[in-house]
């Protein structure tokens, strides 16, 4: 009779009490285990999406050959290729009068410019979604001389990714794109990166 | 002083809440009835603080009172009466206030209808009420308390956002959406409670009926004026983009739909109560993702509020129903067993099951479609979007699988059918479909458009002769006239009828979803003054510019004639305008449309401005879309039905019962 | 009997003029479409990268305007609708793809629908089809070995 050997909690019978009564108990645990383990881990899947920006994306042009362009000067006549400033560290900087980050990294860009054009970069403004008055007002107003071109159609900036302004690019001396950012520049981003392609020039 | 009277409301209103929470359980536990009543009472004096806390920031905004830092960033002394009192929930923090005022109401309510008698389970649901109260009173409370002051009150304020003051619609889609999520917290509550006391019979679905499809109503209604924001005030000719706060307003939505039918077959077979409970701590917890994602800023989107610190609050709470909810299920297991089987495949029990497998598929799919980016940048790093063409694309087959139970459903008698009544009940809605089909193919409609009308005809057909066969058998058993009958008939059963009128008003809406997706069309042009250009099979000339200077905003608005081609008569004149305002950098365009009725073919005629020179040209871009109107038509009756199945009814014993009633009963499908 | 079979005759024949009438509606589609509606498709599956969540066919912002005015200079052009859509995930990346491109993790959304229909139609059939839940009386495998034991212990104790 003792032969019988059973593999179930619930067989087991202890003495005086309903049986199965223990591993009942046990079983419910393993039950509330087996529902609760998924949404914990539906919960952790969520948790990873605190802290992160969902508006912030990726590059996909670094290391990657700058689109060429050829485009119309806004402050003077002309046209302005990327093809003439290939061996120079190009700053292309999309921006706009109607946009408020862009006049925060202004400063940044004019130190820049000031610190590094005797070394040949060139720090060009790429008007985006804007009129011509309002650009020209814009640089009046705050005082930068570096160039700017117009970007008709914004075939440019979708050539380069752009998703607002301000979309900042450093050219490597090679052509390709060496960094880029989103949201108002900062004088260190720029010299950091710059002196980077630079220095990437020099070796070639 | 609104700062200080708000606060201290919305203070004393969580103190309430714990106590009233406490007290309920310990009275409960102790046997102590008077500290039960004690905790309903609390219920009253919460609402009313939350009350006073929502009149506060009134106050604030309609003097003016720039100190409050919500006022300035919400509110402006240019800005027009009604939109200052709309600034109240239109921004982030504000809405919680709206949202604690529509949670303390329900608590106030559910107080109020078991003042006398009640349930066993009462004091435990209305302990989770209260803890879900102090949950949203502490976030009010909190980090983006909307009564926080600022140092020096600016002299004005930056006004709403533009796109949150263009429309008076922004007053009506929130507090709808809002009755909608939070009425659920009622079958929550009850639900929990049944758990936690291990009292698991049917009573906390039935005492919670009326609220779970009142809570329906209001969220079909909010996610219909959603729709028609979108399509009135966004100007991008489309009602539904599949954007994610859309998606999570749908997915309690879908759910509580599933939950509505198989709480029928719990009440009548005892079948399915796992099922149940887990579809209504599903819902809620539905409603609490939606209240993460659109406010813990983890997705971009039209509605994604501002950067704020209250995702961890919102994903622990989230967290603990999940857990908590599904916990208490597992646990009970065993006190949940069926009592009873399904007959067969063929019957009305089955095809409700059916109906929740499908909408279960379908919710799953939005849920995952929407959080996936999630998942993809936690796991590779990478970007990525999931939008309409997927959405649309997954959801269609299932949507349409499910209005085919929606036809057959009705027809089908609980427990068993015998198959040669339903077939014979087939019959006359298979041959609409056929008829509807075999005119779409004859008059060159695409293969979708004949399957898709062909089935909604079947559907119709089918549902109309649900309701004629009541309406009959009331005649044949009183003789009164088709109106009493049909009195008569939805008398005797609300939910029946109601329901049949809420497939109606879906099958409605789908005509027309499915006919502007099928047939619209648009197309951008630009036109110089005085000219006439030809687009979509009409002639549009631009008239000229207007400018309009209101203190809050400047509009442009461009007079377009929408002319008939070979006539030349003007259909009509469409005003799409541009609103400039100070605040934004770029003009929001307003739409102007002529809404499609019967008596001009149903089609939505739908201008935007894009851009004007001057007065001399002006881009355009204009749509033609067929089938909007009945979206509408189809979300009032989807309402309306939804009010017929809750509508109160007098106690059965009241009823009387005779020989004349007999030959109705052997008539009717007992509901 | 001869009722059910004149129902089913009439049901049967009703479906039957629906497939008929499919079959012929979808034969008469076909064709490439005008430009404009080939930019409007593939402007479709592309999202616009400035407003949230809406397709560039559908966007009323300036930058949407300009990206089908880009998608159709490449249409003239003779470049193909993958070649066009190349152009945009090179620049903006997968991201601005509207439907994700179905390669490996990303077939998991696409796989929900096909799962969940089949998981569903499983869970139907077996729900539909359970027989004599435990109230109704039938013995379990388990209850029946308790039974036992506890037999078993009776006999023991004489």
């Amino acid at each position: 009779m003792n032969a019988r050997i059973d593999d179930t909690d619930e067989a087991r019978v202890d003495e005086g009490v309903e049986p199965g009564g223990g591993g009942r108990s046990r079983r419910r645990w393993r039950t509330v285990a087996l529902v609760l383990a998924p949404l914990v881990l539906f919960a952790l899947l969520l948790a990873t999406g605190l802290g992160r920006d969902p508006r912030e994306l990726p590059s996909e042009l670094i290391g990657q050959p700058a689109p060429t362009f050829s485009l119309p000067r806004l402050d003077a006549g002309g046209t302005i290729d990327l093809g003439d400033l290939h061996g120079q560290v190009v700053v292309v900087n999309f921006w706009a009068s109607w946009c408020v980050p862009c006049r925060q990294e202004h400063d940044a860009l004019a130190a820049a410019w000031g610190r590094y054009r005797d070394r040949g970069v060139v720090v060009l403004g790429v008007s985006f979604e804007d009129t011509r008055e309002a650009a020209l007002e814009f640089r009046d107003e705050l005082k930068g001389d570096w160039p700017l071109v117009d970007d008709p159609g914004s075939r440019t900036a979708i050539a380069y990714g752009v998703f607002g302004v301000p979309e900042t690019f450093v050219i490597a001396p090679d052509g390709t794109i060496a960094a880029k950012t989103t949201g108002a520049v900062t004088y260190e981003w720029l010299t950091d990166e710059i002196e980077g392609a630079l220095r990437a020039g020099n070796v070639e | 002083m609104p700062a200080l009277v708000g606060t201290l409301s919305l203070a004393l209103a969580l103190a309430l809440a714990v106590y009233g929470g406490t007290a309920a359980i310990v009275g409960a536990r102790t046997g102590r009835p008077r500290v039960v009543e004690s905790a309903r009472t609390a219920a009253y004096s919460l609402f009313a603080l939350v009350v006073v806390a929502n009149l506060a920031m009134l106050a604030a905004l309609l003097g003016n009172d720039f100190s409050l830092r919500y006022v300035a960033s919400n509110s402006s002394r240019a800005t027009p009466t009604f939109f200052k009192m709309l600034a109240l929930w239109s921004a982030d923090e504000g809405s919680l206030l709206l949202w604690n005022l529509v949670l303390g109401g329900y608590l106030a309510a559910v107080a109020f209808r078991f003042r006398r008698r009640r349930p066993e389970t009462f004091p435990w649901a209305l302990a989770v009420m209260f803890a879900i109260s102090a949950f949203y009173l502490v976030l009010v409370l909190g980090p983006t308390t909307p009564f926080a002051t600022l140092a020096t009150a600016p002299l004005d304020g930056r006004g709403p956002l533009p796109l949150l003051q263009n429309h008076p619609l922004m007053a009506a889609h929130p507090p709808f959406l809002y009755l909608g999520f939070i009425g659920f917290t009622v079958p929550f509550a009850f639900a929990i409670a049944a758990l936690i006391t291990g009292r698991v019979s049917d009573a906390w679905m039935r005492v919670t009926r009326r609220w779970t499809i009142t809570a329906w109503i209001f969220l079909t209604i909010g996610l219909v004026l959603g729709a028609l924001w979108s399509y009135s005030v966004l100007g991008w000719g489309g009602y539904w983009a599949w954007d994610p706060v859309e998606n999570v307003a749908l997915l309690p939505w879908l759910m509580g739909t599933a939950f509505l039918h198989s709480v029928m077959v719990q009440e009548r077979r005892g079948m399915l109560k796992v099922w149940n409970l887990s579809l209504i701590v599903g819902t809620f917890a539905l409603t609490v993702l939606g209240t993460f994602l659109t406010r813990g800023s983890i997705l971009a989107s039209v509605h994604a509020f501002a950067e704020s610190i209250v995702g961890p609050l919102y994903l622990a709470f989230l967290t603990l129903v999940l857990l908590g909810g599904f916990g208490l299920i597992a646990w009970r297991r065993e006190s949940l067993r069926a009592e009873a089987t399904f007959d067969t495949p063929l019957s009305r029990e089955s095809v409700f099951l059916g109906n929740n497998v499908l909408l279960l598929v379908l919710t799953f799919t939005v849920l995952v479609g929407t959080i996936y980016p999630l998942l993809a940048e936690a796991v590779t790093g990478g970007k990525v979007s999931v939008g309409s063409p997927f959405f649309n694309r997954n959801t269609a087959p299932v949507a349409l699988l499910l209005l085919f139970l929606m036809g057959i459903g009705p027809l089908l008698p609980w427990r068993a059918a015998s198959l040669s009544a339903v077939m014979r009940r087939l019959q006359i809605p298979a041959w609409a479909a056929a008829v509807t089909a075999a005119l779409l193919a004859l008059t060159g409609a695409g293969g979708v458009a004949v399957i898709v009308f062909g089935l909604a005809a079947f559907v119709a057909a089918a549902t109309v002769g649900e309701m004629a066969r009541g309406v009959r058998a009331q005649r044949r058993a009183h003789g009164t006239s088709v109106g009493a009958a049909i009195g008569a008939a939805v008398a005797r059963n609300h939910r029946l009828y109601g329901g049949l009128v809420v497939h109606l008003g879906l099958i409605v809406a789908v005509v027309g979803v499915s006919w502007s997706a099928l047939e619209d069309r648009s197309s951008e042009v630009t036109i110089a003054r005085g000219q006439i250009v030809p687009a979509e099979g009409y002639d549009l000339r631009y008239e000229g510019l207007t400018t309009r200077d209101e203190p809050q905003r400047r509009v442009l608005v461009a007079e377009l004639a929408v002319l008939d081609p070979e006539t030349g008569d003007e259909v009509v004149r469409l005003q799409p305008s541009l609103n400039l305002y100070p605040s934004a950098s770029e003009p929001i365009g307003t739409p102007s449309i002529r809404t499609g009725t019967p008596f001009n073919g149903m089609v939505d005629l739908y201008a935007s401005l894009v851009t004007v020179e001057n007065d001399t040209r002006a881009s355009f871009r204009f749509f033609v879309n067929p089938g909007i109107g009945l979206l509408w038509l189809g979300g009032a009756v989807m309402a309306l039905g939804g009010i017929v199945a809750a509508w109160p009814t007098r106690p059965r014993a009241a009823r009387a019962t005779g020989p004349e009633h007999v030959a109705e009963h052997r008539e009717e499908v007992t509901v | 009997m001869s009722g059910r079979t004149r129902s089913f005759v009439v049901i049967a024949a009703a479906i039957a003029v629906v497939a008929l009438a499919a079959l012929i509606a979808s034969g008469g589609s076909g064709g490439h479409g005008t430009l404009d509606e080939r930019v409007h498709q593939i402007g479709a599956g592309l999202r616009c990268p400035v407003c949230l969540n809406l397709s560039v066919a559908d966007s009323p912002s300036p930058l949407a305007g300009e990206m089908r005015t880009e998608i159709e200079a490449q249409l003239r052009a003779g470049r193909t609708p993958e070649q066009i859509r190349a152009f945009f995930v090179d620049r903006y990346g997968e991201w601005i793809l509207l439907s994700p491109p179905r390669h490996g993790w990303n077939l998991l959304p696409w796989a929900v629908p096909i799962v969940g229909m089949l998981a569903g139609v499983a869970i139907w059939v077996a729900l539909v089809r359970r027989r004599a839940p435990r109230t109704n009386g039938a013995v379990t495998e388990t209850e029946h070995r308790r039974i036992e034991h506890q037999l078993t212990d009776l006999e023991e104790r004489g």
